[in-house]
């Protein structure tokens, strides 16, 4: 029930093989300027669209594929629905008196264009690249050793304690059963302390295992600092690689808030 | 022809990942019986028994229990008769106190106080721990743990108790014990999934041998046991 | 699956506009390096296998729910929960691990808008958590349960806040008016606080009876730092509600770059200092607020830095060891 940890998605594709580093960056500041496009330079998003695509088909994925998986923040748009009825400024009257805010339809389809594609380009990093390389790229890119240490020991431990909630689940699921003709489940408090119980009960095998864990790792030596192996300097032809999808990137934003708006 | 106590016809289940665990597993236990479920790790010993109440549900094949064709709105009813006993017992234990676990299944059943109690008291004894109600369960010996999952299981009085790898971990005197414990209930339907040969010899007249995810061999313990060109070829000693 | 949005609080991107989010950025790399110092000062060498897998915790730990009514029920954020029994710095510290965990390896919640999801359950339900359970442990003295009942309001509180919180930011950014994100946010979670509570306060009724001894009493310095940092964090909260960014209005930035009358009146030197600076997209106005706040959530900042190093001038307190 728990989620398998890998989007990964292994391959060989150029991408695939791409600087982790170069990659992480790109991410970051492909989404950083999807949100930076203003609201009303239509014509940005197929231009962004195209980038995607185009970033799908270095990592031999189906750009269709791509955008249907790009969909999975979707359901939030939820809380962007009111933008259709409040924003002031001209609107479009359907029937039956509701009335379509112009600005309001503009802003609700700009989220959801700028959400769809940036999931897509969160996706193309986690799909192409291992989380073995992810911790080594943000360790590189000079994020703070102990929180990438975190990240790596919550990951390397989340199935393994995803696990035992599992059968923790699972265990509470074969004792919970129904009598003939009585009404089944106890009281509302009942439940709530019962599943505090299981919480508190995975949290000492969690903190015991930790000792653990700690006195393993005392014993290789350990003494506060995680090491690691000093990265390789980043290559001319990694970082060249990375400049073409901010090239892009730039020439777009550039063109939407001179000429699109 | 009266019903018998598990049947399980055409039983086919494969993990989500596509990964086939059993297939058409068919097996019939008569009220009474003492069926050990025996094989190699990854043969499919506890995916069954996690289907006979109800956690894992099978694509093919169907279920009864005393009758009672296993389906959503039976899963209630089931979990009433088919006692199930985990692996390990920290799974099992998530109250703070051994009262409050053995308690779980009369309250969730939402029987009365008074009875609740008797059932408490009755499983606690059951498996001679009837003065550990107050203790944290938590700090319990391995072989303390077991039986008090035992007894968690007991107290809803089921039809058949299923137990999965009954005295991994313990040691030998503890291992006695609960052998000792699971002779004297007398009349209880038992199914256990075991490596622990012997255990299986002293406590289950019949034995099904379980590979790949099929039933491979169904007979006499007496009988199976002697062969151990059939034991050997499915991952097994005679112990 | 359209609940799924308004009960988890994990602000996909999209939503957030690029200035907020980036806001969002700095204030929790500000509060989280505050944490990184702070623990290491704490715990020692220990401190990483014992978050690291306490994040794992967290992420299992919402896997344990408990059926409410038809249908639904109610699980664990844990960061009140996790605070009580490590402190809250540590707590920010692995409730940042799951949340960036969370939107890295699954989507759950975007990546520029990381910045301001950490926040929001990372350090402003942290910290508010915390304060409150001290706060109301303090007050009902020798209650039996006041530990229980206090740890239960925190939690509350600091699911309620966190939701209010996130509403703030999807207003200021124009993505939802405030005045229907707001009282949706804070009605919905005003219930599942209830669950956090619940399982909260089960959790350590568990911990407490059976290892008794992993539950201290909070550290009068560590008490008074989360007071002034939770306090400050709602401050300025509260300012940015009250700004005129958080109008009622749904367009929020967009709107007060228009309404430069209501803007002049509020004028103040910081503009002056940055008279043609244009961002694309948003006005200076609202970068002057922006950065007013930005200034303003510094300072809580460094008043949570310097408070532990004055406290320690005065009574030098023995790192506290986690056995």
């Amino acid at each position: 029930m728990y989620r398998s940890f890998e989007r990964y998605q292994p391959g060989q594709s150029p991408l695939h093989r791409a600087d982790p580093r170069v990659k992480v960056v790109v991410t970051f500041a492909l989404i950083g300027g999807i949100a930076l496009t203003p609201t009303h330079a239509w014509p940005a998003y197929p231009a962004l669209w195209t980038l995607v695509a185009g970033l799908a088909a270095l990592a031999r994925f189906s750009a269709w594929r791509m955008a249907r998986l790009g969909a999975v923040a979707l359901p939030f748009m939820l809380a962007a629905l009111p933008l259709l009825i409040t924003v002031p400024g001209p609107a479009w009257t359907l029937g039956g008196g509701i009335a379509i805010s112009q600005a309001g339809l503009a802003r609700f389809v700009a989220i959801l264009l700028k959400s769809w594609l940036s999931v897509q380009v969160a996706l193309l990093l986690t799909m192409t690249t291992s989380f073995a390389d992810l911790v080594w790229a943000l360790g590189s890119l000079r994020v703070p050793g102990t929180l990438v240490a975190l990240i790596a020991f919550m990951v390397r431990y989340s199935t393994t304690l995803g696990e035992e909630a599992e059968r923790l689940l699972r265990a509470r699921a074969a004792r919970s059963a129904h009598a003939e003709g009585r009404p089944a489940g106890g009281t509302l408090f009942w439940r709530a302390r019962v599943a505090g119980g299981m919480v508190g009960n995975l949290f000492l095998r969690s903190y015991e295992r930790s000792e653990r864990v700690y006195a393993a790792m005392l014993a290789r030596g350990y003494a506060g600092e995680m090491r690691r192996l000093t990265p390789p300097p980043l290559s001319w032809r990694a970082a060249l690689a990375g400049a073409v999808p901010l090239l892009w990137l730039g020439i777009v934003e550039l063109a939407a808030m001179l000429w699109w708006q | 022809m009266c019903p018998a106590m598990i049947e399980i016809e055409g039983l086919s289940f494969s993990y989500p990942d596509g990964q086939r665990a059993l297939s058409d597993i068919s097996l019939r236990v008569e009220a009474g019986e003492r069926v050990a479920l025996v094989g190699p790790n990854g043969a499919g010993k506890s995916t069954l028994l996690l289907h006979l109440n109800g956690i894992l549900r099978a694509a093919d094949g169907a279920i009864r229990v005393a009758g009672v064709a296993l389906t959503d709105r039976t899963l209630g009813q089931i979990r009433a008769m088919v006692g199930l006993v985990f692996q390990n017992p920290d799974d099992q234990l998530f109250s703070p106190r051994v009262f409050e676990d053995v308690a779980f299944g009369p309250l969730h059943m939402g029987l009365p106080e008074d009875e609740v109690r008797a059932r408490v008291e009755r499983a606690l004894t059951a498996v001679g721990m009837s003065t550990y109600a107050d203790r944290m369960s938590y700090h319990l010996s391995l072989g303390e743990k077991k039986r008090i999952a035992l007894a968690t299981v007991l107290s809803m009085n089921p039809r058949v108790l299923a137990l999965d790898e009954p005295s991994s971990g313990l040691d030998p005197r503890a291992r006695r014990s609960l052998i000792r414990l699971l002779q004297g209930l007398d009349g209880q339907t038992l199914l256990i999934a075991s490596h622990d040969m012997r255990l299986v010899r002293e406590l289950c007249p019949r034995m099904v041998i379980l590979d790949g995810g099929a039933i491979v061999a169904d007979g006499p313990t007496e009988t199976l046991i002697e062969d151990s060109a059939l034991l050997e070829q499915h991952g097994l000693e005679r112990g | 699956m359209f609940l799924k949005p308004i009960l988890a609080m994990h602000i996909p991107d999209g939503f957030l506009s690029a200035p907020v989010a980036i806001v969002g950025w700095l204030v929790t790399a500000v509060l989280v390096g505050l944490a990184l110092r702070e623990v290491r000062d704490r715990l020692g060498d220990r401190q990483i296998p014992l978050m690291g897998v306490l994040a794992a915790f967290v992420f299992a730990a919402q896997m344990i729910n408990f059926p409410v009514a038809g249908g639904t029920s109610g699980h664990l954020i844990g960061g009140t929960l996790v605070a009580v029994l490590l402190g809250p710095w540590a707590a920010v510290l692995v409730m940042t691990t799951v949340v960036a965990v969370q939107a890295l390896l699954f989507q759950d919640g975007g990546l520029l808008a990381l910045g301001f999801n950490v926040f929001n359950m990372g350090i402003l339900a942290v910290f508010v958590g915390y304060a409150v359970y001290v706060w109301a442990r303090r007050a009902l003295g020798a209650q039996p349960q006041a530990m229980l009942i206090a740890a239960a309001l925190g939690a509350w509180v600091s699911v309620e806040l966190a939701a209010m919180a996130t509403a703030l930011e999807l207003a200021i950014s124009g993505t939802s008016p405030l005045d229907v994100a707001l009282p949706a946010m804070a009605g919905i979670h005003a219930l599942i606080g209830i669950g956090e509570a619940l399982i909260t306060v089960g959790a350590l009724a568990f911990v407490r009876q059976t290892r008794p001894d992993l539950l201290g009493a909070p550290s009068a310095g560590v008490a008074r730092q989360s007071a002034l940092i939770a306090a400050g964090l709602v401050i300025a909260l509260a300012i940015a509600f009250a700004s005129p960014l958080a109008d009622s209005d749904p367009d929020g930035l967009e709107r007060v770059a228009e309404d430069k009358a209501f803007i002049d009146k509020a004028e103040d030197p910081v503009y002056e200092v940055l008279p043609d600076y244009t961002v694309p997209g948003i006005d200076d106005e609202a970068l002057t607020t922006i950065i007013a706040g930005v200034i303003g959530v510094l300072i809580v900042a460094g008043i949570g830095f310097a408070v532990p190093r004055l406290v320690r001038l005065n009574a030098p307190e023995k790192v506290r060891q986690q056995q």
